[in-house]
């Protein structure tokens, strides 16, 4: 039974690094960068929900179509400004710049908001499923999360393979010059990308801090980091990779606290990734690229 | 003929550059420190500067040279600031500091080469991004684990265990060396700014002739084209885990100037987890990535902005994330590239014309 | 090339003007003093105006390398995490420190001189913290009120007992905070809540199996469990489960949860910061895992995370020096004054910095510290007179200390209920 709990708990935190993953893989597959400032975008999102529903009062679904246009703006604007200028540059450079607009969010929300600690209140308020007599807990949060996961996955896969807009995603993230040389926005495309990501990002949000209620300003980077792991797991670039990467993630993780050790289960997390990379170098669903000479 | 001696000077000559700059900056520190013209947070910054230079050094001999991208040079600083910490602790009053300090340089040289190597073996399969996320992952792993490393010494000798300091059951005197996540405690402070610089010097002959050499060569060719240096009879395997070794060993050298510098070393997210590790590459980016000398100057500067941003109290590191991001879009914007361009060619038109007139 | 030559270039010179800035920092004493005086004064408040001006001038006049009492003016440094996931307790420590300092100054100062107090950020980083006591040191600190933590204390000490600055650190709790003659806390020690918790738990026969749950990568937490867990061996009762965690793995707590659940404990230890444990206690909520929970002074706060169920911390026990609601006209005070100036609930952080400054002032008094003293003077002056002295603080009545460093007070157990902080 305990296993069992162990299991359901692990899926309950795999689901919320699956949904940060999906936005990390969706802008890494098309932009071909590493947005470190993803995390942080989440952050920003709970706290947009944090301060129109406890602050104002409004609807949690209001709050969260607040914080998912929000984000979107934030996200397009960060990258006008802080990315598109680097187009064609080093993918290092924009690395870097993407740590120094992370940076920046984090210190921003400190001003703002404060160090201390904000309780989240979990915006799903349906009641927690339990099974053999209240042995075993399966929190609504968690299955709230894993629906939205695959309704998001279903989604965006539809969307990038049947939309006009979607092609053109999926052509720039082959060949950006020759993407360009058919007619297709480039910079247009990627904003989109980003739009995208980002209103994802804001969604995560939400979810994390329903079902972790600790927001501070740094809310965002350990989840992100795992998730952007949990990406490269299941495949960067790939929808169901970023999935399955991350509900892998996290039950990897709770096994080896609650089995082998808790302090260690860092280290035992990424060894398995490390072994599974180099057994399968490109993830567990990613493509392989072909090598030009 | 002419043409390949002159490029051989070139290369030489801006290398000799290279520790002309190294030397005056320390002569002319040195003066300005006797006469009383420096502050103590610049002369307390002299260390690290050496230490992230040494560091920045070693990773531009990934990043540049080799041309794989690592996010896990932190842990092999940390590998090398522990094992060296853990012997000049365990030495101290044992031995003269001089001789203490030389071989706990050796000792975290050669264990961060070690842990270099074993990790490079598996890593240096995987390509790109991916070979970036591993990196990251050893350097949390050994950061994890020293986290959770206690050791100590008594007189039935060493005693070690992964779970706390109870379980070390050590007689009563024993001294704990490494107490989890409280880390190393009281180390000897050797490091000093003269050997700080010279381990600069040192690092830059070793990187600079490394890149000159032979196996330097068989290195970048490898990095500007894999297959056709395979197809060459270059062993590629070997020779990236030659230079991956010796960049993580100069690693394990800042380390060691590192926790020398300081009386309390703890594995921190802060100091030696994947923030620091992309620290360390933010100064190879900005200082220009195989720039050697260009590593130097960006890494002190990036450890001074923070510092010279405390006037600002609660903006400091608003401004400071602002400032970075200005910078990498200054030194890598194709459009900033070609402004600077157009601006230095009308600077040197004018000059000419300036010349003829 | 010619790019990178350029680049370089401005990279130079950029480097030379922030050297010549530094060079003229300790030539002259201008622009950088200045600033900073301005700075601290500004945050005194406008009533030190006069003052204010009369620093300034003595700073043109003198080095400013040496100390700059002549104006009158009693230099305190801090330092702490100010940013960073630590920001919390740094920035805490700052505001309670910053209150002492304001009532002080508006009732004369210490021994006629006006306080100024200057706290700087180290980001929970060894090598910061010495950058911050160097940067300190430029502006003339003659007494040190840090680290906040005790890693950085451990750094600095190193640096304060070769400069002979006296230091006092709130929180640093960690045994080697107070090695040196010249280090004192205010706090209590790790050793010190650890053996106090478990006799507690043990007289007052409270559980008979407890899980512990701490945090193995924070020098206090795992501390306290250490000396818990040596002294449960007196104690009749026994530790079925220790569950760590870290810093980087600090937001899923089920684990460590379910494990005490199945292995049947009564009573659930947790020396560890309220941050966490109010995720705790949700999460022991959301599974149906009701049992009494103990903590020490890092829980301490937990009732004044912003929107907080108070519901779930209904029953929890703690041993602390301080808690917000207390009635005491020191505590009503300083909490109505934080929350007025600072929009939040004061935690012991900025209660163990509002009773170091408060410490500082009662050993200059009684040191009889003079502006003219240096800093070794002063440092000598101050270790010796902080074992005559008697401080009723925020953290306790009557504390007192001993020449190794470590402060005597009681600590008091309280237990929420009603959602407020109850006496035992």
């Amino acid at each position: 039974m305990s296993f069992a709990a162990h299991l359901i708990n692990g899926i309950s935190l795999g689901s919320v690094y699956a949904l940060i993953a999906l936005g990390y893989t969706m802008v890494y597959g098309i932009a071909k960068m590493l947005n470190f400032a993803h995390g942080d975008v989440i952050m920003i999102g709970g706290y947009v929900v944090f301060v129109t529903v406890s602050g104002m009062g409004l609807n949690p679904l209001a709050s969260i179509i607040i914080s998912m246009a929000v984000c979107t703006i934030l996200g397009v604007t960060i990258e006008r400004v802080a990315y598109r200028p680097l187009r064609g540059a080093s993918p290092l450079a924009v690395l870097i710049t993407a740590i120094g607009v992370s940076y920046l969010l984090q210190n921003i929300a400190l001003l703002v908001f404060g160090s201390d600690t904000k309780a989240f209140t979990n915006v799903v308020t349906l009641p927690n499923l339990e099974l053999f007599d209240g042995q075993l807990v399966i929190k609504s949060v968690t299955i709230v999360t894993v629906i939205v996961n695959i309704i998001i996955m279903v989604g965006l896969t539809l969307f990038v393979k049947k939309t006009k807009i979607g092609r053109a995603m999926t052509a720039v993230s082959e060949d950006q010059g020759a993407a360009q040389l058919m007619g297709i926005n480039v910079n247009g495309t990627i904003a989109v990308t980003f739009a995208i990501g980002s209103s994802l990002a804001a969604i995560a949000g939400v979810l994390l801090c329903s079902a972790y209620p600790a927001l501070t300003p740094y809310t965002g980077s350990m989840p992100g980091i795992k998730a952007f792991v949990a990406a490269v797991f299941g495949g960067i670039g790939s929808i169901p990779g970023a999935f399955i990467g991350g509900i892998l993630l996290g039950v990897i993780e709770n096994l080896s606290k609650a089995y082998i050790s808790s302090q260690l289960s860092d280290a035992i997390v990424f060894s398995i990734l490390i072994i599974v990379l180099l057994v399968k170098p490109t993830g567990l669903l990613g493509r392989k690229i072909q090598e030009k000479v | 003929m002419k043409t390949k001696a002159g490029r051989i000077s070139k290369t030489t000559k801006n290398d000799l550059i290279t520790y002309a700059m190294v030397i005056l900056a320390y002569i002319v520190m040195q003066l300005l420190v006797s006469t009383g013209h420096v502050s103590s947070l610049i002369q307390g910054l002299l260390v690290p500067f050496c230490t992230y230079a040494i560091v920045a050094i070693a990773l531009n001999l990934t990043v540049g040279i080799l041309g794989e991208l690592s996010l896990g040079h932190a842990g092999f600083m940390c590998v090398g600031a522990f094992s060296s910490a853990v012997f000049s602790l365990a030495f101290k009053g044992a031995m003269p500091s001089g001789l203490r300090f030389f071989i706990a340089l050796l000792i975290g040289a050669v264990t961060a080469a070690l842990v270099g190597f074993l990790v490079g073996i598996p890593v240096l399969r995987l390509r790109g991004d991916y070979l970036a996320i591993v990196t990251l992952a050893f350097g949390e792993i050994i950061k994890n684990i020293i986290n959770a490393l206690y050791l100590g010494v008594d007189a039935n000798g060493i005693h070690f265990t992964m779970k706390d300091a109870l379980s070390l059951n050590m007689e009563e005197d024993g001294v704990v060396l490494i107490k989890g996540a409280q880390g190393v405690t009281g180390t000897p402070n050797d490091s000093n700014f003269t050997v700080g610089v010279i381990l600069v010097l040192v690092t830059l002959f070793i990187v600079l002739n490394f890149i000159r050499s032979r196996t330097g060569r068989a290195v970048m060719s490898i990095r500007d084209n894999r297959i056709a240096a395979e197809s060459v009879g270059i062993n590629v395997t070997k020779y990236k885990l030659i230079a991956f070794t010796i960049s993580a060993s100069l690693a394990g050298v800042a380390g060691v100037l590192y926790a020398h510098n300081l009386s309390s070393l703890t594995a921190l997210p802060k100091n030696f987890g994947y923030n620091m590790s992309i620290l360390i590459l933010v100064f190879v980016v900005l200082g220009g990535i195989g720039n050697i000398r260009g590593s130097i100057i960006a890494a002190v500067l990036l450890t001074l902005l923070p510092e010279v941003l405390r006037v600002l109290s609660d903006y400091r590191m608003l401004i400071y994330a602002i400032v970075l991001i200005a910078m990498m879009i200054f030194n890598w914007s194709p459009n900033a590239i070609f402004f600077r361009k157009r601006v230095k060619q009308r600077l040197t038109a004018g000059r000419k014309s300036g010349k003829e007139a | 090339m010619k790019k990178k030559m350029l680049s370089l270039v401005l990279a130079g010179a950029m480097m030379a003007t922030v050297l010549t800035g530094c060079g003229s920092t300790g030539a002259d004493a201008g622009s950088t003093a200045e600033g900073t005086t301005v700075d601290a004064a500004e945050d005194t408040g406008a009533d030190n105006a006069e003052t204010d001006v009369a620093g300034t001038e003595s700073a043109d006049a003198t080095d400013a390398a040496q100390t700059a009492g002549a104006g009158g003016t009693f230099k305190i440094g801090g330092i702490g995490p100010l940013t960073g996931g630590a920001a919390v307790y740094g920035i805490a420590a700052m505001n309670g420190s910053q209150i002492a300092v304001d009532e002080i100054n508006a009732a004369g100062g210490i021994c006629g001189m006006t306080v100024e107090l200057n706290f700087q950020d180290d980001e929970l980083d060894a090598e910061k913290s010495v950058n911050a006591y160097n940067t300190l040191k430029d502006w003339g600190m003659q007494v040190l009120d840090g680290c906040v933590t005790s890693g950085c204390s451990i750094a600095v000490a190193a640096k304060s007992v070769e400069d002979q600055i006296f230091q006092l650190t709130p929180s640093g709790s960690a045994v080697e905070c107070v090695t040196n003659d010249n280090s004192f806390r205010v706090c209590f020690s790790d050793p010190n809540q650890g053996s106090a918790s478990a006799q507690y738990i043990g007289e007052n026969g409270l559980a008979s199996k407890i899980a512990v749950i701490y945090d193995s990568s924070d020098v206090y937490s795992s501390g306290i469990y250490e000396k818990f867990a040596q002294e449960a061996a007196n104690q009749p009762f026994e530790i079925v489960t220790a569950g760590a965690f870290t810093a980087d793995n600090k937001t899923d707590f089920s684990v460590q949860l379910q494990q005490a659940k199945d292995a049947g404990a009564d009573l659930v230890f947790l020396p560890i910061y309220y941050n966490e444990a109010a995720l705790i206690l949700k999460q022991a909520s959301d599974m149906g895992f009701d049992v009494q929970f103990f903590g020490c002074d890092g829980l301490d706060g937990i009732l004044g995370v912003e929107n907080f169920d108070a519901s779930l911390a209904e029953d929890v026990m703690l041993l602390t020096p301080f808690a917000a609601d207390a009635t005491d006209d020191l505590t009503v005070k300083f909490v109505t004054t934080y929350n007025e100036k600072f929009g939040e609930t004061p935690n012991q952080f900025a209660a163990d910095g509002y009773d170091a400054v408060y410490t500082i002032k009662a050993a200059a008094e009684q040191a009889g510290i003079t502006a003219d003293m240096s800093n070794e003077e002063i440092c000598t002056a101050l270790s010796a007179a902080m074992t005559q002295i008697k401080v009723d603080g925020l953290t306790g009545a009557g504390i007192t200390w001993d020449a190794s460093g470590e402060p005597t007070k009681a600590p008091k157990a309280v237990i929420i209920k009603n959602g407020v902080y109850t006496a035992m």
